[in-house]
């Protein structure tokens, strides 16, 4: 939106300015938010304010990333994904599933070729993503409850194929995206990077992604100018269905294991940043832009508990109440908006 | 002062207001006297809404001075003016599509029981005689979204009427309503009135106003113009204070006959044989020609609303079948039918456009399929916009604000828009005028006469005889979900086509 207000005549109309932050209010306070926690965190230890803590924090923001940008789409048509988590962890499991693994891992597997193990992979994500968007958009089940189910799915087929077993090799190509780096850059930060412009071109660029912007902020108004509803929001249940499935690959090669349970905190994370970053839970508001905030503040919170020794129980709380927080803000955003462009 | 007369019920004065540097009102003077049914007419962007908006504490940034029986007050939200004894209903309807009847009516005020809880039998039973007074008669338990437009729209007006409220704000209420129901709303009023409450009523209906009302105020690019009493004025005069003199074609009324020129030799573009859908509409046949505008004219909630869905694809028809330029076919959904050459335009404007984005995507949305293949193009998009906006007269002309800041008639328009850049085979228009002024309705006659002339077969459904008076070359009527008449070319008038519904 441009921002006609402030020429005219600001000091006999206070409230111009005011009008523009209530507008702007949903990105503005995730980025302030972000530079009060660094500034609180580089004075008060001073092992965080570092190149290599910075590059921790990107490495450790980067499994909840690549999910966070395919929940962004999701989030955007005002719909939600809820089994992410256990997508990436099924695939995740899958791959080294179809991975030999050494002598000593007690798990009847099916060892095919790395390539062939990635794609088998790909192609089971896609599909549970499938199944979320025949359930929501068919079927007509809410997508709170459809991927309600969808994640006791993932966490049935997690339990299946490793049995409570613990599988370690994964494809090379996996191994090395996920641990490896190069030129001293981890290469799971270049993937989540390259999964953030991707997520970025395409919501802003294309068709489809104004499409996503528009079904999430009037989905009659959608489905009256001849759109295809149903596709898009099952295209969005597909695509995060996909991040998470590349996100749980990574992350197991990130981890050095593939076991149940390995994603479980990631469901949280993931739509924490989507949410704390700015994205309305509403839809049709925010982007790929908000979630990097949000992932950033995500990221420096939990890296800087870290550093600044604080009871461990007590964290878990922090991060509840910041993420309440950021929900009051989104929120209440939402409702200033609907005030000032009241019509 | 010297005065014996008590204070007025509300006073404003020298109200302005602006919209980041756009004037939207000027030094505007208004008002209500207790026991006063106060008409507000304008054009469209008048600032009428606005003005509204200011008393009843949406709008809580203005200059100038507001007074409630004399003393000044100044509101800093809506809950403030509600508090002082104010209610409102939108222009947009401001109903609460998930939840029931009953907590529509009772929003922000429900009865508790002494635990504190809601206390629903009292809510339904309070909600049921509420509306029974206003002859509405539905089940208070159910989801008012579900429920028609016009429907919802008496029940907001309940709710306000029944708050309890000394003045009461009525900003386009009567635009979903038909003659019937608009009957009952003017009793109710005239009750208001005699208990000694201020009511204001803005509509674009002049003869509503002129009926209804004690004292007219007219506004005219955020000025008020006039204020005159009710007694000893005509349309005409109205009119010509509204948007100046040379008007005086739109001051018919279609009192008098109006002959229909239907083609009945032009090709069928549209054609429905036995449509059918559970209790909205049964065994409705008809065809729609090329170069013919098929006016369906039809109270409230006679099925007409669903019938125009169907059409569309919105709703599928349980049985019946449609055939599009002769081929028969099921219409997947929306898509498939804006694919097969029909375009909608809802009545509800909430139900089309999307209020915080721009213009231009507004319009775009309907045609992006054809502009890009993978990327938008926003300089092609903002290009087509702004063709529209000036040819159809938008105001402001600018396609970069969100819709949400345009007036009511004026995010009419923005509907209408977004299906001309390609123009369709067929255009269902629903309730197309519903909102506007005299001279945007006007122009609306233009555009849709013009798209005719071009051969494109319209259809117009309408619970306003005006409307389907000024646009159709053939009517049909519908009663409870059926077809019971058609009027084709001959000569016909308001009171026959009120009769045959
Ligand atoms: N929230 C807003 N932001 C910016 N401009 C606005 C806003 N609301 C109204 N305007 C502008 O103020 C002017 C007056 O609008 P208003 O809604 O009061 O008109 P109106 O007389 O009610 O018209 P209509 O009959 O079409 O409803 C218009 O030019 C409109 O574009
Ligand atoms: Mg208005």
């Amino acid at each position: 939106m441009t921002s006609p207000a402030t020429e005219s005549g600001s000091a006999r109309r206070p409230s111009a300015m005011g009008r523009v932050l209530r507008n702007q209010m949903r990105n503005i306070a995730p980025f302030a938010t972000l530079i009060v926690l660094l500034v609180f965190f580089a004075v008060a230890s001073p092992s965080f304010a570092s190149l290599d803590n910075a590059s921790n924090i990107l490495t450790q923001i980067s499994v909840t990333g690549i999910i966070a940008v395919g929940l962004t789409f999701v989030i955007l048509c005002a719909e939600i994904d809820l089994s992410v988590a256990a997508i990436a962890n099924a695939t995740g499991i899958l791959v080294a599933y179809l991975t030999l693994q050494e002598s000593y891992v007690n798990i009847p597997n099916v060892p095919l070729p790395g390539w062939a193990a990635i794609l088998v992979s790909l192609i089971a994500c896609a599909a549970l993503g499938v199944v979320n968007a025949f359930g929501v958009t068919r079927i007509g089940i809410p997508s709170f409850i459809m991927t309600l189910a969808m994640m006791q799915i993932g966490a049935g087929i997690c339990a299946l194929l490793v049995r409570g077993q613990i599988a370690y090799a994964v494809p090379d190509l996996v191994t090395t995206l996920g641990s490896g780096s190069i030129g001293g850059v981890p290469w799971l930060v270049i993937v989540l990077a390259v999964f953030l412009l991707a997520g970025h071109l395409v919501l802003t660029y294309t068709r489809f992604g104004r499409y996503v912007f528009m079904v999430g902020g009037n989905r009659e108004a959608a489905e009256y100018s001849g759109v295809n509803v149903k596709l898009i929001i099952g295209s969005v249940m597909v695509i995060s269905a996909v991040c998470s499935g590349v996100a749980g690959m990574l992350g197991v090669a990130h981890f050095g294991s593939a076991q149940q349970n390995e994603f479980d905190s990631y469901l949280l994370d993931a739509i924490a940043a989507v949410v704390v970053g700015g994205t309305s839970l509403f839809g049709g508001r925010g982007g790929i832009g908000n979630t990097i905030v949000g992932l950033c503040v995500l990221g420096v919170l939990n890296n800087g508990l870290d550093h600044i020794q604080i009871d461990s129980f007590l964290k878990i709380l922090i991060r509840g109440l910041i993420l309440l927080a950021a929900l009051v803000i989104n929120v209440y955003a939402q409702r200033l908006r609907e005030e000032t462009a009241a019509g | 002062m010297a005065t014996a007369d008590a204070p007025p019920l509300l006073e404003l004065t020298g109200i302005s207001k602006s919209f980041g540097g756009v004037a939207a009102l000027r030094d505007v003077d208004f008002t209500l006297r207790a026991g006063e049914i106060h008409g507000l007419v304008g054009e469209n962007g008048a600032g009428k809404s606005t003005l509204m908006k200011i008393i009843a504490g949406v709008h809580s940034d203005f200059d100038g001075r507001m007074a409630i029986d004399g003393s000044e007050v100044r509101f800093r939200s809506a809950r403030d003016a509600l508090a002082a004894g104010i209610g409102m209903v939108h222009q947009e309807l401001s109903i609460v599509p998930d939840l029931s009847v009953a907590e529509n009516v009772y929003l922000g005020h429900q009865p508790v029981n002494r635990a504190g809880l809601i206390d629903w039998p009292a809510m339904m039973e309070g909600a049921r005689a509420q509306l029974k007074s206003l002859g509405i008669d539905v089940d208070p338990g159910e989801r008012i979204g579900s429920l028609p437009i016009g429907l919802q729209q008496l029940i907001e007006l309940a709710r306000v009427l029944f708050s309890g409220a000394r003045i009461v704000i009525l900003d386009e209420p009567t635009s979903a309503l038909s003659p019937p129901e608009v009957q009952i709303l003017f009793e109710v009023l005239r009750r208001l009135r005699a208990s000694g409450r201020g009511i204001i009523f803005i509509s674009h209906f002049l003869d509503d106003i002129l009926s209804i009302s004690d004292t007219v105020t007219i506004f005219r690019n955020g000025r008020r113009v006039v204020t005159h009493a009710t007694q000893g004025i005509d349309k005409g005069w109205v009119i010509e204070r509204m948007i100046g003199g040379g008007h005086e074609e739109l001051e018919e009324s279609y009192v008098g006959a109006i002959s229909l020129h239907s083609r009945p030799d032009a090709p069928v573009v549209l054609s429905a044989r036995g449509l059918t859908l559970g209790r909205a509409f049964a065994d409705v046949s008809l065809d729609v020609r090329a170069g013919e505008v098929l006016g369906i004219y039809g109270f409230m909630g006679c099925g007409q609303l669903e019938l125009a869905r169907a059409l569309f694809g919105k709703v599928h028809a349980s049985s019946g079948t449609l055939a599009i330029g002769g081929e028969t076919r099921r219409l997947a959904n929306t898509t498939d039918a804006k694919r097969r050459g029909i375009a909608f335009v809802p009545e509800s404007r909430r139900a089309m456009l999307f209020h915080h984005e721009p213009v231009f995507k507004n319009v775009s949305i309907a045609v992006l399929d054809r502009i890009s293949r993978l990327f938008v193009r926003p300089a092609e998009e903002r290009a087509i916009a702004k063709g529209h906006v000036d040819s159809l007269n938008i105001r402001p002309g600018s396609v970069d604000i969100p819709l949400g800041s345009l007036s009511g008639g004026n995010q009419q328009k923005v509907a209408l828009a977004k299906w001309l850049t390609h123009p369709p085979k067929v255009l269902v228009l629903s309730e197309p005028t519903r909102g506007m002024d005299v001279g945007a309705k006007d122009d609306v006659v233009q555009i849709v006469r013009a798209l005719r002339d071009r051969g494109m077969g319209v259809v117009v459904v309408s619970t306003e005889p005006e409307t389907v008076l000024s646009l159709a070359d053939r009517i049909l009527v519908m009663k409870k979900g059926r077809i019971v008449r058609e009027f084709a070319s001959e000569t016909i008038s308001k009171d026959r086509l009120l009769e045959a519904a």
